[in-house]
């Protein structure tokens, strides 16, 4: 136990310490897999916890980017103005959505899901006047925290975001603990029983929705923060399907791995698309591998490892 | 004021008449028994009475309230439990996560998303206290998936039962259980509070005569006879569809 508490502390001062370590290109990527990992861990919430697969993610990761960049641009808004004000529009459509999609489920829920995240994505796309169409938004800027307290610098933001998805990830391992997060495994697990017990499955699965939405959300803020810009792509069935993919990959339902997975995923894409263009190639085999290897991703090949070893 | 009531109560599946004008009163603290052959529509009928399908006509009633049109978790809410012939466990979950779950559902329910479960000591020790009752405790971090048969079968009823239901519906409690999985199962359910009214379907003659005190006869999806024990067991026409099959 000793051991696992000097491993953990470890790991905590490793994270902090990485901006004194790092350059300016490995600290962006370490920021980008810490946004990717709350993204990620969102998902999870919903396939991972709930059982409800949804290709549509990016909808709202990318509304509540496009939301807090226009705030800031057009309207000047500070962050501590704007960033509730992009969660709450991605709740808002979160709810209107989800009255849609949760009434389906299997394949149906996956194909309502991305029919609604394209929808968002059209419109992005179009509506040029409002969001520069394909051009997308640039320059927007990262926030000051409170006046003179800027996130300009690197290393900076990169604690800023350390703090809000640590603080995220806290309320989330709270909330799969709770007897909602056991209901949610619950209704995974058989519907039929948990109605016979007297749930409300439906009320259940459309609050998941949302609170998966609005993790998803704060995601996306973090993320037009930290690019300083947003375009269409946020929104795009790829994105949902790359965070997908990280929760798989990682192992769903548990959290940590769709984390992990993120971290991954990251890493291999900033390493394969500096040898080749078609990255997504590589990607894609490791999604084969890791289905036909370790269907419960990698925290469930951990898992069977460590056991192997102790069993034998 | 029967427990639980079906008033012509039909059922279509695509043009197939699984139930047609059932009406059956259930009444309370009753051991009513359902029997009748493959295809019979009792499984359809309990099915209709937890909710899960809805009527295409006719009328349910519990305690003599209207529930033909209330979802499942409404039913289950005004007193009514279920088990299922197909076990309906939290498979990966433990089987004391089970029990909690129900537990928590029998507490009310209440979304509470911050306080851990396992936190909760009322839940833990309820869920410890259950377990003990029937004799599980051995098994109660092991995931409902790698528990045998017998025991699912056990977990599946104990979990309808953990809501303290004034109606139960028990659908083949002792089907693909041994024999002296059988005998513990009857032991169950004879030892049910005598104020608990429940509706079972069951295959095993000596188990459901044994137990019954007022019995449905059912075929091609209509009730044929209704009456007691000794009446059902001298009827000439329920020899000849059912009895006379085995």
């Amino acid at each position: 136990m000793p051991l696992k508490l000097a491993a953990w502390a470890a790991g905590i001062a490793a994270i902090l310490a990485l901006p004194l370590v790092l350059g300016p290109y490995y600290l962006g990527l370490a920021t980008k897999m810490i946004i990717y990992a709350l993204f990620a861990m969102s998902l999870d919430l919903l396939i991972g916890f709930t059982g409800m697969a949804s290709l549509g993610q990016a909808a709202y990761f990318g509304l509540a980017a496009y939301t807090a960049g226009l705030l800031a641009l057009r309207l000047g808004w500070n962050v501590w103005a704007a960033l509730p004000g992009a969660l709450l529009v991605s709740v808002l459509a979160a709810l209107a959505f989800g009255l849609l999609a949760t009434r389906t489920r299997g394949s149906y829920f996956l194909m309502i899901t991305l029919a609604l995240s394209q929808l968002v994505w059209g419109i992005a796309f179009g509506w040029r006047s409002l969001t520069g169409g394909s051009d997308g938004l640039p320059a927007v800027p990262r926030p000051d925290l409170m006046p003179f307290v800027s996130l300009e610098s690197d290393s900076a933001f990169y604690y800023f975001v350390l703090l809000i998805v640590a603080l995220a990830t806290f309320i989330l391992f709270r909330l799969v603990a709770s007897p909602f997060g056991y209901a949610l495994r619950g209704i995974r697990e058989s519907e039929t029983r948990m109605l016979a017990l007297g749930y409300n499955v439906r009320r259940y699965r459309l609050l998941v929705f949302v609170i998966s939405g609005l993790f998803a959300a704060l995601a996306g803020v973090l993320y037009v923060y930290f690019n300083r810009f947003v375009s269409p792509d946020y929104l795009h069935v790829e994105r949902s399907a790359e965070v997908l993919l990280m929760v798989i990959l990682g192992g769903a339902g548990t959290l940590i791995g769709p984390a992990i997975g993120a971290v991954v995923i990251v890493a291999l894409e900033d390493v394969a698309s500096a040898y080749t263009e078609r990255w997504l190639m590589i990607i894609g085999v490791v999604y084969m591998l890791v289905a036909l290897l370790a269907p419960d991703g990698l925290t469930g090949l951990f898992k069977r490892l460590r056991r192997g070893r102790t069993g034998a | 004021m029967s427990a639980l009531q079906t008033v012509g109560v039909s059922k279509n599946f695509g043009g197939v008449l699984a139930l047609s004008d059932v009406s059956i009163a259930v009444e309370k603290g009753a051991r009513h028994l359902i029997i009748g052959p493959n295809g019979a529509g009792k499984t359809t009928l309990f099915n209709m009475l937890s909710g899960t399908f809805s009527a295409s006509s006719g009328q349910m009633l519990l305690w003599g309230k209207d529930i033909t049109s209330l979802p499942p978790y409404e039913r289950a809410r005004l007193g009514m439990a279920r088990t299922f012939q197909i076990t309906q466990l939290f498979s990966r979950l433990s089987v004391s996560e089970n029990v909690m779950l129900a537990l928590h559902a029998a507490r009310g329910g209440d979304l509470s998303v911050y306080r851990p479960m396992k936190g909760d000591r009322l839940l833990l020790q309820g869920a410890a206290d259950m377990l003990a009752r029937w004799e599980l405790s051995h098994i109660a971090d092991q995931a409902a998936n790698t528990i045998s048969y017998g025991q699912k079968r056990q977990v599946d009823l104990m979990l309808a039962l953990v809501g303290q239901p004034s109606v139960l519906l028990l659908d083949e409690p002792t089907a693909g259980l041994s024999a002296a999985e059988v005998v513990r199962v009857a032991d169950m359910i004879r030892s049910l509070p005598r104020d608990m009214t429940v509706l079972m379907i069951e295959h095993d003659m000596d188990i459901a005569f044994g137990f019954a005190d007022r019995v449905t006869v059912m075929n091609q999806g209509q009730v044929i006879v209704e009456g007691d024990v000794a009446a059902i067991r001298n009827n000439a026409e329920v020899a000849a569809i059912y009895l006379g099959e085995d």
